[in-house]
């Protein structure tokens, strides 16, 4: 038998084997309460409150008190978590429902040791590793599925760190059905969100701000593309699915965080539709009227609010300066303002150059394209009658 | 664009009427019964052009579906499960079909299983919400994609003939 004494050596040597094994072996951060900005090596948030002392953030130690929700923990979600992890975010919520893959590795964050882990857990466990001070929550689950759908509504609902709404929602998903639940959920909520995306040639993306009933939301329109400049013939889709580079991911993900920090933080413009072609370097930027026929009837609602409320002022310090700049006008150079009053009609989208729809959509969709069936005609059978005829066919 | 074939056996669908997901209570019921009405005369006109590929069925809610499809390759018959959920967005985004059983063993293939479409098929689908269902799904995506799909990966050897056991029909 063993004394007490070496079973506690014991004990104490496979904790350390546990944690070398585990990553842990190096030296832990600990929390921190408050941010501080002392410029030490030992600060990680010193050059983040350095952008207070040049004057770029008024408060940014606020983020600790900021929420967000990032659906899709892929190429540009996983990378997206990480800058606002290492930015100090107060809570972040992870949904995904997909495992970690060797095939993933062509992408930024995740390491070949963690394939057949479950994205968000692995996430978490690297996260939580790089900022203890952020609170994060995962799930694991598809969120277009009914019974899912109701608890990311929920979870979008109350997830944040006082238990109301969160902050934003960061859409990273690489499928539509996954952005129209989104913004299912974001008009009937009345929550802003970020839709973002890579095309599936790796050579073009997009980040979109939704606020409902002020911008577009994501089914006012079919899908915006990116014009990449590529002939739609020669592209070759013979074999595959989908591309990807870590680089166009990670560009994405850059301009993602940029804009949610700048909307939380309050600092700079958010931009409301921001494209990025990769083969020409081009950068097309776009507000985004919401279609007063759009197909989402949450979104009809949230318009009808948003033109209900006064406008908001904005207050601005005004310092002025009477003595004209230019006191002579020798070429007759006059300002013309461009604010000319939107139209009432905004059914077709005012796209910059360089971005179109992906396909078109007939305005009246009453005519159905030929079809020799015919429409369905009311059944006088039940459910349960037509369900037991197709099964016994 | 899509070929004759499939334009063909498409449109003799009947349409759908009622534009309905899963989370509309009473109006879903209405969408699924003709959703089976649709899949009904479908598996009928399948039938009678000796073109029967596929069978399904669904739960009592009309949001998990499960079934059986087939190819024929060379006189042998090549049958796969079938499944999917109906998202909650449904009609206004088609249901991701999947065949579990060739996950991993074609590249035309997301995670899960779920095939890979066309770029035909989602403006086809979009510009005919709430008219397509189930049926058309199968008519424009699956079909085609079977016909691609299978006899590559037959002569890749990916997949190799079974012997049916014994309801062989």
């Amino acid at each position: 038998m063993s004394t007490v004494a070496e079973l506690q050596k014991k004990v104490k040597e496979l904790e350390a084997q546990l944690a070398a094994v585990q990553g842990n072996a190096g030296p832990v951060r600990q929390k921190i309460d408050v941010m501080s900005s002392e410029v030490v090596d030992s600060n990680p948030y010193s050059r983040l409150m350095a952008l207070k002392r040049m004057g770029i953030v008024n408060n940014y130690e606020k983020i600790r008190e900021m929420s967000v929700a990032v659906v899709g923990v892929g190429g540009v979600g996983s990378v997206t978590a990480e800058m606002l992890t290492r930015c100090g975010i107060g809570k972040l919520i992870l949904f995904d429902y997909d495992k970690v893959e060797l095939a993933n590795m062509n992408r930024l964050f995740f390491q070949p040791h963690q394939a057949g882990l479950s994205k968000v857990d692995a996430a978490a466990a690297t996260l939580q590793n790089i900022n203890p001070d952020v609170a994060i929550d995962a799930y694991n689950y598809n969120i277009t599925t009914v019974d899912n759908f109701q608890k990311f509504c929920d979870t979008i609902r109350t997830g944040s760190l006082t238990g109301g709404p969160v902050d934003i929602v960061l859409s990273c998903v690489d499928n539509f059905e996954a952005r129209m639940a989104i913004n299912t959920a974001c008009n009937e909520l009345n929550q802003k969100w970020f839709e973002s995306g890579v095309s599936e040639n790796a050579v073009s993306g997009h980040i979109q701000f939704i606020v409902p009933g002020e911008t577009a939301c994501f089914a006012c329109a079919p899908p915006l593309v990116v014009a990449s400049k590529i002939d739609e013939k020669t592209l070759k889709r013979e074999g595959v699915c989908a591309a990807s580079l870590p680089t166009t991911m990670g560009i994405v993900a850059g301009f993602l965080v940029q804009n949610t920090l700048k909307y939380l933080l309050e600092f700079g413009t958010v931009s409301h539709y921001l494209g990025y072609s990769a083969l020409t370097d081009f950068f097309p930027t776009m507000g985004l009227k919401p279609n007063p026929q759009c197909d989402d009837r949450f979104c009809r609602a949230r318009q009808t609010e948003y033109k209900a409320r006064p406008v908001v002022e904005l207050a601005t310090e005004v310092t002025e300066d009477l003595t004209p700049v230019h006191a002579d006008n020798e070429w007759g150079i006059s300002l013309v303002d461009e604010n000319i009053p939107e139209e009432e009609d905004t059914s077709n989208l005012k796209l910059v150059d360089g971005v179109q729809v992906a396909y078109s959509v007939p305005v009246d969709s009453s005519t159905p394209e030929s079809s020799t069936g015919g429409a369905v005609a009311a059944s006088e059978l039940s459910l349960e009658e037509l369900m037991q005829q197709m099964k016994s066919m | 664009m899509v070929d004759e074939s499939t334009k063909k056996t498409l449109s003799s669908i009947p349409l759908l009427q009622t534009k309905a997901g899963p989370r509309d209570k009473e109006l879903w019921v209405n969408r699924l019964k003709e959703e089976y009405q649709a899949l009904i005369k479908y598996v009928q006109n399948n039938k009678a052009a000796d073109n029967d590929w596929f069978r399904l069925e669904s739960d009592k809610t009309g949001t998990k579906w499960f079934g059986k499809c087939w190819y024929v390759h060379n006189l042998l018959k090549y049958e796969f499960d079938l499944e999917f959920d109906i998202p909650v967005t449904y009609p206004t985004t088609a249901p991701e079909l999947a065949l579990p059983g060739l996950d991993g063993k074609t590249a035309k293939m997301y995670r899960g299983g779920k095939i890979c479409l066309t770029d035909h098929f989602k403006p086809l689908w979009a510009r005919n919400v709430p008219r397509f269902g189930i049926a058309h799904a199968m008519a424009l995506g699956l079909g085609p994609w079977l016909a691609v799909e299978i006899p590559e990966l037959i002569e890749r050897g990916v997949i190799t003939y079974q012997e049916k056991s014994e309801e062989a029909k």
